[in-house]
């Protein structure tokens, strides 16, 4: 043990005090809770449910946007890979900034011009086809549920660590009070409820990111290089930690495994079902140009931060000590909040941690419902002849469900570390929506097949390959030292595919099998459908526009 | 049932222009016009560029890190290393290239836009 603070009940030690880490929450909830409320009195046409009537302005929608992007796994877990791994989880986060800029030379203004509601509606402009409706609405739902699982998951991990929760019963308990509460913003506040949630939440994420940092670079003399050399000194690997190598260089398999995982960050950000759908809640494409500036600079800004806050906690905490407390690396920020700035400071960051899980799974509940009523019920089973009213009580009731299912996933999923989950996601982002959104909105060529090859292509490689990777079963790779496979024990060992990323292989796959797919079919593509959806999306014709324009 | 010219070659010999406003066809001339084809020669020759930029330079980054770790060692000043340098530059890129696409599209874009919009929709008496 390290110093006088570590003591050998480690694994039970509570910090900070729990009724304020709770009474802190409380106000959060109750705050949105009333939000979302008082926002709801109009909110049953399908624009209002789906897209929030499209009155959020660019900087509205783009903090709301950093707030659905800024998960839980990102605020605790990449400080928490910087105070263990240092450079490389730098390298790490990286790929959450940089893939911002495909969502805006490439993706948003098209998007917005085209699409309604949902991902599928591009594609359907495009198109014309129930199938690859149907296709893009399956790839939605499994990206959100991957992602949600991710946030559950973590639901149950920081309950140990930030309430004090200990038993098993009463983390399952916490989860459920999440699901009810996601279910509550979705169902009352629909689009609107959950914008305003996200744009609450993402505010004091940043006001708390920003303030622990400044806080923490006091204490270094506001001087960064006096910061990574306290850093360095105090971590088990001493300057090696400030250059890459201890967590992706060590074979050739982890080096490739971050190229993986690069390629589906910097790929799979374009993709997300539930960043793309909240370009559909400002009026025009100039203001989701607006919006997505507005995100970059808001992201930009907070994973600045996490690298002070990494390193702070490298230097103040000690990796020691994060790797043996109750939630591994994802205890980083919290434990350095208790050791800059004490029970306070540490129950506010608990409560942004808890606000951050609660916001995140809103925004996905709400795109997976949406993709499910307006996609799967009103255009494929429905033929596009559903009545708007029907549509928002299916929506209404698919949130439930996916809330229910979230909620089951994360009592289930517990332990697993958070930010590999949120990696995954983004590979089935960039391998099954990436290609058929580009696509189609850029080559002339692209057909229904071609759409369905890409789509399925992209899906069912990354699904398969995540099956048979280290993440499901076999040893895993000691993340947070522990095994970090969904199967712990060793003896069940199916992982033929070596990497935990599968962007390399599926990306490029489902890129490929969008082009096969295309240039074998008999049926040419439909030029007329190519040039309307080109015009529209460059100029904006025949965009459906908000109520400020 | 509309008649036009296809566009690339292709032999497409149906176009169903029932969703959407105004005719397929219409699209297609277009799509064919001077002013339209201004607009993608200009959204082309930022965008394009732009997005090769980005991409090879992350990918300088990372390959950097996994495959030649040591010159990311090389210290700048202390224990500030030429790859943290790098990993902040990335930021400052990111930032870079949004903020002048922002402002590029505003001045080199969006009027060009708006007014095929306007002879568009006025076209029609939306």
């Amino acid at each position: 043990m390290t110093g006088p603070t570590a003591t050998s009940t480690l694994a039970t030690e509570v910090i900070g005090t729990p009724a304020l880490n709770f009474t802190i929450f409380a106000i959060f909830v109750v705050v949105t809770l009333v939000i979302a409320v008082s926002v709801a009195r109009k909110n049953n046409s399908a624009t209002d449910y789906y897209a929030g009537g499209r009155t959020f302005t660019g900087l509205q929608n783009g903090v709301a946007t950093s707030g659905d992007y800024l998960s839980a796994a990102t605020f605790l877990g990449t400080p928490g890979l910087i105070a263990i791994y240092g450079f490389d989880g730098i390298l790490y986060s990286v790929g959450f900034i940089v893939g911002w800029l495909l969502v805006l030379l490439l993706v948003c203004e098209p998007f917005r011009n085209t699409g309604r509601y949902t991902m599928a509606d591009v594609l359907d402009l495009r198109l014309k086809a129930p199938s690859v409706r149907a296709a893009a609405a399956l790839s939605t739902l499994m990206v959100c549920l991957f992602y949600l699982l991710a946030q559950m998951a973590g639901a149950g991990v920081l309950v140990s660590l930030l309430l004090g929760v200990n038993s098993s019963v009463g983390q399952d308990a916490v989860v459920a009070v999440v699901g009810i509460l996601m279910i509550f913003y979705v169902l009352v506040g629909g689009m609107k409820g959950t914008t305003w949630v996200q744009i609450v939440k993402a505010t004091i994420l940043a006001a708390g990111t920003v303030v622990t940092t400044i806080w923490l670079l006091s204490r270094a003399g506001f001087s960064l290089p006096a910061l990574l050399h306290h850093a360095a000194a105090s971590s088990r690997s001493g300057t090696a930690v400030l250059s890459p190598g201890l967590e992706y260089g060590v074979n050739t398999v982890s080096k490739l495994d971050l190229i993986s995982l690069a390629l589906a960050l910097v790929l799979g950000t374009a993709g997300l079902p539930h960043v793309l759908m909240r370009l559909y809640t400002v009026p025009n494409a100039r203001e989701a140009r607006r919006s997505v500036t507005w995100t970059i600079w808001f992201v930009g800004l907070f994973y600045l931060c996490t690298f002070v806050l990494g390193f702070g906690a490298m230097w103040l905490v000690g990796d020691k000590r994060i790797l043996s407390a109750p939630g591994g690396s994802n205890s980083a920020v919290p434990l350095l909040a208790d050791k800059l700035g004490g029970t306070l400071l540490f129950g506010i960051m608990a409560a942004v941690a808890f606000a951050t899980i609660l916001a995140v799974v809103a925004g996905l509940t709400i795109t997976a419902s949406a993709s499910f009523a307006h996609d799967v019920y009103a255009g494929v089973l429905r033929h596009g002849e559903a009545e708007p009213a029907d549509e928002v009580r299916v929506a209404r009731i698919t949130g439930v469900v996916v809330g229910i299912v979230a909620v089951i996933g994360g009592i289930s999923a517990k332990g697993i570390n958070v930010a590999f989950l949120v990696g995954l996601a983004f590979a089935i982002a960039a391998a099954a929506n990436l290609p058929s959104i580009l696509y189609s909105l850029f080559w002339p060529r692209f057909t229904t097949r071609g759409a369905l090859w890409s789509i399925y292509g992209g899906l069912v490689s990354s699904v398969v390959l995540i099956i048979f990777s280290p993440v499901f079963s076999g040893q895993g790779k000691p993340l947070g030292g522990t095994s970090s496979s969904l199967i712990t024990d060793p003896r069940i060992n199916f992982a033929f595919f070596p990497l935990n990323n599968p962007g390399i292989v599926a990306i490029p796959l489902a890129f490929f099998l969008g082009w096969l797919g295309t240039v074998t079919d008999r049926q040419p593509a439909d030029s007329a459908r190519f040039a309307r959806m080109q015009v529209r999306a460059l100029t904006g014709v025949g965009a459906e526009r908000g109520g400020r324009s | 049932m509309t008649i036009f010219q296809p566009l690339r070659g292709s032999a497409s010999s149906t176009a169903a222009p029932q969703a959407g406003r105004g005719s397929a066809s219409g699209y297609e001339a277009v799509r064919a016009s001077r002013d339209f084809w201004t607009i993608r020669r200009r959204f082309g020759s930022f965008v394009g560029p732009a997005c090769t930029l980005f991409i090879v330079w992350y990918f300088l980054f990372v390959i950097i890190a996994v495959f030649a770790p040591g010159f990311m060692r090389v210290s700048v000043f202390g224990d500030v290393n030429v790859g943290l340098c790098f990993g902040v530059l990335q930021f400052a890129s990111t930032f870079a290239i949004a903020a002048s696409y922002r402002r590029w599209a505003r001045h080199r874009l969006d009027p060009l836009a708006d007014r095929l919009r306007h002879r568009l929709e006025g076209g029609r008496g939306q």
